[in-house]
This record gives structure tokens, sequence and C-alpha cells, in this order.
């Protein structure tokens, strides 16, 4: 409060308000909607009538909200830090299998061999569970592997990457190589994960049928928390000091190493954060959609990741959300019509962004806003 | 006149504090001591056995022709660039050639590039607040409020500046003379024992190179100031010790009158 006491002439750094009211109203807004209006239209209002929310809408708005939150932690890393990621994929995808072998083991006898053993093991002849499946079926022990397994692999891998100071297209294509060896990892038979058919058949969650529509609203509701949980967690990383050593990072890491920081650390910990933040999400798709396989981890999933953000606007808070939903949105339009063509749009679409859109659509509005100012 | 860097209080610990507990030690007259120092890029010779002393509180220029080594002399202080072979020593006991740059300038040595380097997307204030000398952990600046004696510490050194002005305003949009001193506030925000100054009147008008010259004047004795440059006004006006690198070693050293009359001098930088 001694800040308040002394008038400086000029704004103290950080001492901006989290939100404004605006920002506020538009969060409470949000949530509102996903929270209560959704659930009720979906459960409440009879399928007859024209208020009424498909199971369709629900799973396929669940499913862009947690594309959002994973460009919300890409643009953590690539656009406040200006480290470009492109193997967030694999992150996504371990969050998602370590809550899958959960699903997995709540199966139980239930699959097509009626065996404890989810049908993949059957199929292989396995007798047992092995070591590494150990405890998923505790639903914390799953939690905490959703967090650990892209945390520790991103940490490890980060320490090395940025230690040696790989900077750049180098450490971009080294996180594409990351994601390619995880998925021809996982494709493996061998490897205990289902081989390139990932999980699925999914039937229970915490005793709850998965296919049940409460289910699927409690999911959603979930899910809708959680990305403005991080929006609101990458707003105030933002605006605390340690984000404007990470744009500081961005723009002029010299600068900043010789004013006496050590940017691995800073580094470090923006890329384990937005790697926890990818598989959180991860473990909240993959209960929605109902399957999680190797493809998850293709290197084409993990640009697309990054075009979400270019489109919407690097290192603007809302720009992830815009983009991802934009994308996606267009990518569920063009895939039922016409679903050839979508590889070819999104190329379009990026090489449009990139040539007229540098800023993506929300720092083109913001641009428009300051001209008609 | 009460500069920023005056306040150095001995007893506080960096951020880095646990690996260069003691401080500098200049009890014994050097701050910086580089001996026998050589550096060779792809068999270029950068710096050929560099002998180099400056004494705690003194300003020194540093001049010489292009390519005499001068810019790579600071990377190996600052410790961007590792020599091949020599010592380098910060007072009596701190050996550079063993610490990351962020260690260096944790231990007292700031350093201002050729091209002024300011974090242009940040305010002036928010500049000065990445460059004051504090623990810079992350863990600390998740957390990190300024005191009201920190926000006293930009003020003073907004004054000294001259950006009191433009404080709100993004670094990038200052003139070219005006990020010059922006980040020489952001070295005095480290509060550092020794400054290296890579051409820092360069884009200067002339009021400013010589409001420049005036506060570096200011600095020396409570600071040591190493200053590298190409305009002779500039270095007449500070009147200090000049030191004149030629291919990576030292070929004079003495006042300026005294190493502008030296022949070798004159044949290889000034007589061109």
């Amino acid at each position: 409060m001694n800040t308040l006491a002394t008038n400086p002439g000029f704004t103290i750094p950080g001492s901006e308000p989290l939100f404004d009211g605006r920002a506020w109203t538009a969060i409470a807004a949000f949530l509102i909607a996903t929270l209560v209006v959704v659930p009720v239209l979906f459960l409440v209002v009879p399928a007859s009538s024209s208020f009424h929310v498909s199971a369709y809408f629900v799973t396929l708005v669940g499913k862009i909200m947690c594309y959002c939150a994973v460009a919300v932690a890409m643009n953590l890393i690539w656009g406040y830090t200006g480290i470009l990621s492109l193997g967030h994929g694999v992150f996504f995808a371990l969050g998602g299998y370590a809550f899958g072998m959960y699903l997995m083991r709540m199966i139980g006898r239930e699959g097509q061999y009626q065996s404890l053993l989810p049908d993949f093991m059957v199929f292989l002849d396995w007798k047992a569970y092995p070591w590494y499946w150990s405890f998923t079926d505790h639903f914390w022990v799953a939690m905490v592997l959703v967090v650990l397994a892209p945390g520790l692999l991103a940490f490890v891998f980060g320490f090395f990457a940025f230690r040696s100071r790989i900077k750049g297209v180098y450490f971009s294509i080294i996180t594409q190589a990351l994601t390619f060896a995880f998925m021809l990892l996982f494709f493996r038979n061998d490897t205990g994960f289902g081989g390139n058919n990932g999980f699925t058949d999914f039937k229970r969650i915490l005793g709850y049928r998965i296919a049940d529509p409460h289910t699927r609203a409690a999911l959603f509701a979930l899910t809708a928390a959680y990305l403005m949980a991080c929006l609101v967690l990458s707003r105030a990383l933002i605006r605390s000091k340690t984000g404007r050593v990470l744009t500081a990072i961005r723009d002029s890491e010299n600068r900043l190493m010789f004013s006496g920081y050590n940017p691995l650390w800073y580094k470090l910990f923006v890329w384990t954060l937005s790697a926890v933040l990818c598989g959180i999400a991860g473990a909240l798709y993959v209960p929605q959609v109902g399957i999680i396989n190797p493809g998850e981890m293709s290197a084409a999933n993990s640009i697309e990741i990054a075009v979400w953000v270019a489109v919407g606007g690097r290192g603007t808070l809302l720009g992830p959300l815009v983009g991802a939903s934009l994308v996606n949105g267009a990518k569920s339009y063009f895939t039922q019509s016409f679903p050839e063509y979508w590889l070819f749009f999104l190329g379009l679409l990026f090489i449009l962004v990139t040539l007229f859109l540098p800023k993506g659509v929300v720092g083109w509005f913001r641009e428009k806003r300051k001209a008609a100012a | 006149m009460n500069t920023p860097g005056d306040d150095l209080r001995s007893g506080e610990t960096s951020g880095l504090g646990h690996m260069m507990q003691a401080g500098v030690d200049t009890s014994h007259g050097p701050i910086l001591y580089l001996e026998d120092i050589t550096v060779s890029f792809d068999g270029f010779r950068a710096l050929n056995k560099l002998t180099l002393t400056v004494e705690t509180g003194e300003l020194r220029c540093i001049i010489g022709p292009n390519g005499a080594g001068k810019t790579t002399m600071m990377d190996v202080i600052t410790g961007k660039t590792r020599p091949d072979e020599g010592t380098v020593f910060f007072g009596q006991t701190i050996d550079l050639t063993r610490f990351t740059e962020s260690e260096i300038a944790h231990a007292g040595i700031g350093r201002k590039f050729q091209k002024p380097t300011v974090f242009e997307n940040h305010t002036v204030v928010e500049n000065l607040e990445l460059a004051m000398k504090t623990d810079k952990r992350v863990r600390r600046s998740l957390r990190a409020r300024l005191s009201s004696e920190e926000i006293g510490r930009i003020g003073a050194t907004l004054d000294l500046i001259k950006l009191s002005g433009e404080a709100g305003r993004l670094a990038g949009v200052l003139s070219h003379g005006q990020k010059q001193w922006l980040e020489i506030g952001m070295l005095l925000m480290q509060e550092p024992k020794l400054l290296l100054l890579d051409e820092p009147a360069a884009g200067m008008t002339d009021h400013e190179t010589a409001r420049t010259a005036e506060l570096f004047k200011e600095l020396a004795g409570s600071h040591t100031l190493v200053v590298v440059e190409h305009d002779m006004d500039f270095i007449a006006s500070l009147a200090s010790t000049v030191t004149v690198l030629h291919e990576g070693s030292v070929l004079a050293e003495g006042t300026l009158d005294v190493v502008k009359s030296d022949e070798r001098v004159i044949e290889v930088y000034l007589g061109r």
C-alpha cells in the first residue's frame, strides 16, 4: 500500500487491475452461458424445442474450448516469450493418454473380451498390466500423471535445449522431432498404449457413465471453467514482473542477460507451465471426444496449434481464443462439406494471415481502433 | 549530485550471491585486470595477448580502428566470449572467465551495447524496473512489487537521464539519443561498480553529447567507467587516460595529447 502514499509521477509497473470491468463482465457472461445456460438447454429443454442444444453441439464446443486452452498455453511461450514450439501436440497428447489410462481401467470387464485388461492387451496376449500402469485405476493418480507426464518431459527437454541456448528455428525443429519421436513410440504396440488405435470405447468416469448427457454437460462446464482459469492465469502472469521479463526475452535476450537475469529459468518456467496447461486440456479433451491415438502427436497437429495463435494474434490475451475458435469452426465445416480441401484451406489461411494480418485478427482490430481514435 | 548508483549497500545479497559471496575486492587498486588475453575466430586473432589494467574509480577511454578488438574485449569481460588464453580478473578475487553473463552482471559489471539496446515494447519505467538491482530469480519476480524506496530510485534515474516526461512511453518510440540515455539509466539501476560503454555518444546531438560527458565525469570516482568511442571531441571533453588498441593488443596508452602525438598511433589510426 505504500506505493499509493507517494506520487512518483508515472504509472507503477504491474499496478493496473487484473481485468477492467468490461472484461470481468465478459468472463462472467461466458461462465453463465457455459455453466448454466448451455447445460439447461441441453439437459432440460426437450429435443423437440427449437431452443434445445444437441449433444453434437456440446461435444464440438467442448472440444474447441480444449483447443482454446491449448492456444492460450501456446501463446504464453510463443506470443509472449517468442519461443515457437512446433511440438505442443505431444504435451496435449500425453495429458490425454495419462487420463486415458484411467478411463481404460474404468472399462472393467465391459470390454469385448470381458477381461480386466484393456482389449488391446488381451489381443497382444499380455497377462497383466505393465508396471507403468500401476495405480492408474485411482482417479487422483491419473490426475497427478496428467500434470507430471507433460511437465516432466517439458522440464527435461527444455532444460537441455535452453541450457545449450538453442533458439529460433532450431528450437522449433527439435520440438517437431520430439513430437514425431513420441508419435513413433506410441504407434508401437509393445509400448503398451494401444498402438495406432490408441485408447477408445470408454465407459465410465468416477462411476458415471460417460455417454450420459449429465456427464457430458459436467465435462463441458468443467472445460469452460478451465479455459477461463487459463485465461486469468495467463493475464496474471503477463502482468507480473515475470511477464515483463518474458517479453524482454522475446524482444532482447542479450540486454536481459547483461541486466543480470538468467533467461534459462524463466524460459524453463514458462515452457513447463505451458506444457502442463496443454496436458490438462488434453485430459479434458479425451473423455469428451472419446478417443486418443498417436495421431494427436503428428507434426501437422502441432503446426496447427501455432496457426491458431497466429490467426488470432500472438501476444494478445484474446487472440488464441479467437484463432482456435475460428480455425476449428472452419475445420468442422470444411471437413464435413469439402473434406478433401481442408488442408489446402489451412495452408492458404496461414499464408494469408502471415502476409496480411501479421498481428492476427485481434491485432488487426486493435490497430483499426487505434487508427479511429 | 546523488546518483542512484551511489547507495551501494555492501551487505545486500544478490540473486546469485551464493556464487559470488565476497563481492568485488578492490582493496589493492585495479578493478579490472586483463592479462595475455587471446581470442581467435577461425584463425583470425581478434585479441592478441591483450594486457590491460583499469584502476578503481577511473574513467578510461578505449580507441582504435575497426577490428582492433574493442567489442571483443567487452565480450570477454562480460562473459559473452570465452578467451582461448589469458585471465580476466574483476577486483582481486573474481575470475570472470568462470561466470555467465547474468552472474557477471550481478557481480557489478554493466554493459551498454554499441547499438542502443532497450526493451522496445516496454515503457521507459518498465525498462528501468527490469534493470534495477534486486533478486532476479523467477520465484521472486512472480510476486515482485516495487517498494516506495525503489520507486524513488526509478524517479531519480528518470530525472538524471532527462526522461521523466517520457516515463510512460514505449522505449521503441524514443529518439536514438534518448534510447542511449535510457540504456545508460538502465546500467545505473543495476548499481554496477564497473560500466562498459560502447560508443555511448553515437547518434546524440552536440548538446546531448556534452551532457553525457558531464554525466560520465560525475559518475567517475564512485564508479569505474570504460568508454569505447570514435568521437575525438567527446574523448577530449572526458579528459581521461586513453588506451589505443590495434590488432588485438595495446598500441599506446596515456593522455589524449600523448597518444595523439605517438607516431605509431598516427600511422594506424589518426592519420588516415
